[in-house]
């Protein structure tokens, strides 16, 4: 189609980081952008756990830490092997984190109002409360979007629509993912008092900390849960893999419920109020979600509906990979609006400009975390080991005591765990995660 | 322990826009049934969205819902027609 029947340079679907990031750095760069987003305000039908991995957000935002509305400035990261009547913790704080600032949390109604917001500054023309409904394709060339009655055409559309996608599904370009692949989150944000969470949390100022559990918390359904702190509230809640919610007959927000009414969190929650219930679908492996194609002919997906999540067993990572799969984007499309030149070669670059940056490096690192992550052992028998090898050493109960060597040569013995199955997860924990 | 009440009593804490005039959740009452889709429905939905009744049949309180995709993602082909809600309706976080 010829140039002057377009409405936008670029149409990009969907206001969550991704669809942000892309609409603010190609209107910042003089291109006609629209960015149209389903809910009545931008960032109302957004929801992440919480930590955001922000660093990336200084090549788009200079100051961003500072200038958000972030939360807190995560310093203290603790993880915590959960059992029904005990908890192994790592607890690392480092005041290396707040300088420069690595990682915050974020509440995404407020964090994506403010990037909508900072679109709008640069002439993005924001179109909050519009359901896309469909791309509009001229051939195998992607020319539009439609909207109800309503189209709308560009050279390029970006697909930023979240981890359901339903333009990237209805488009052929993305089947159904397999329900291993998908994790739903259920998360309570919970009033707490800034004296309170500083007490509670042993933080101060706007520092924060953040908890990843493995085990109890979601009753051997793999997955886990988390607890971050805000200024004035916790995000806390569980992240239970598809297939394993429905494989093991459990009710999700039963499981929820019981994370929150563990021995080792209730105290954390103790005293405050509900603010608000919420959940989200999210992506276990992003890696094999992310192996199909990214782009048409005058189309590119990004951020979670391209499949860019990562879970490292350490880290959970969404909006960071959002962001900097946006940025990318964004590099191939002004090239490509500036050739005049929309075809699937010109859009592969996108593919081409990701395996470059810390995306593409990162989700080809993280390739094999999700298979390591399969192991049953994991949500059960490795959290009860370590407290029992705790429990031999401090269990003081007038028996000989013996070395640390025979002490967890017992409890070892005591687990069930075979040796060689130890042996083989450890080696491919450290080269998975 | 801090009791936070049903999930109904939690839902009722968010905003929603109630689109009157339009289901965006139907249940293929026969599929659902024969393929156990419906029993799965029920307790993956952390808004209890769904619910079975006496005759087995299962029922969607579309105005519930949290509009996440878990339902779709296990559904068996044929047993649930899943979209989100027309632009600008259902729920409405202030949090997220």
């Amino acid at each position: 189609m010829s140039s002057q029947e377009v409405d936008f340079d670029v149409i990009v679907v969907g206001g969550g980081v991704a669809g942000a990031v892309c609409a603010y750095r190609l209107a910042e760069a003089g291109r006609q952008v629209v960015l149209i987003e389903r809910g009545g305000e931008p960032g109302s039908k957004n929801l992440s756990g919480g930590v955001f991995y922000c660093r990336v957000m200084e090549q788009v935002f200079p100051g961003f830490a500072d200038e958000a509305p972030v939360e807190r400035r995560i310093t203290r990261n603790v993880l915590s092997f959960l059992n029904e009547s005990s908890c192994v913790n790592i607890d690392y704080w480092d005041a290396r984190l707040a300088e420069p600032v690595n990682a915050v949390t974020v509440l995404r109604a407020k964090l994506d109002a403010w990037l909508a917001a900072r679109c709008e500054d640069v002439g993005v023309m924001v179109m909050p409360g519009v359901r896309v409904d469909e791309l509009i394709f001229d051939g195998q060339q992607c020319v539009g979007v439609r909207a109800g009655e309503d189209e709308l055409r560009a050279h390029v559309v970006v697909a930023a629509d979240g981890v359901n996608s339903f333009l990237a599904q209805g488009s052929g370009i993305r089947a159904k993912e397999p329900a291993k692949h998908l994790a739903v989150g259920v998360k309570s944000v919970i009033g707490l008092s800034r004296a309170v969470i500083q007490d509670r949390f042993h933080v101060t100022g706007n520092d924060g900390v953040a908890y990843a559990f493995v085990g109890d918390c979601t009753q051997t359904v793999a997955g886990g849960g988390f607890l971050y702190t805000n200024l004035k509230s916790v995000s806390v809640g569980v992240v239970l893999r598809l297939d394993d919610l429905a494989a093991k007959g459990l009710t999700a927000s039963d499981v929820h419920d019981h994370f929150l009414a563990h021995p080792a969190v209730a105290p954390l929650i103790e005293g405050g109020e509900l603010l608000e219930y919420g959940c989200h679908l999210t992506i276990e492996d992003g890696p094999a979600m992310a192996g199909h194609d990214l782009t048409r002919p005058g189309l590119i997906i990004i951020g979670d509906a391209a499949g860019f999540t990562l879970n490292t067993g350490l880290t959970i990572r969404g909006m960071d990979l959002a962001a900097g799969s946006a940025i990318a984007a964004s590099d191939v499309i002004a090239a490509a609006l500036d050739a005049v030149d929309y075809s699937q070669q010109a859009m592969d670059a996108y593919t081409a400009a990701l395996a470059t940056t810390f995306v593409g490096a990162d989700m080809k690192t993280y390739a094999r975390a999700p298979a390591f992550l399969e192991v049953p052992r994991m949500y059960r028998d490795y959290g009860l080991l370590l407290a029992d090898v705790f429990h031999g050493i401090y269990d003081l109960d007038l028996t000989p005591r013996r070395h640390l060597l025979g002490t967890a040569t017992r409890a070892f013995k005591g687990s069930g765990l075979k040796f060689r199955h130890v042996l083989r997860d450890g080696w491919a924990a450290v080269r998975a995660l | 322990m801090t009791d936070f009440g049903s999930i109904q009593d939690r839902l009722a804490l968010n905003t929603y826009a109630l689109d009157e005039g339009q289901n965006h959740i139907e249940v293929h009452q026969d599929v659902a049934r024969a393929t156990g889709t419906g029993k799965l429905l029920v307790r993956v939905c952390p808004a209890h969205v769904y619910t079975e009744e006496p005759d087995g049949t299962i029922t969607a309180a579309y105005a519930a819902c949290l509009e996440c995709g878990t339902c779709l993602a296990v559904a068996a082909p044929g047993s649930l027609t899943w979209h989100y809600p027309r632009g600008g309706f259902g729920v409405a976080y202030r949090e997220g």
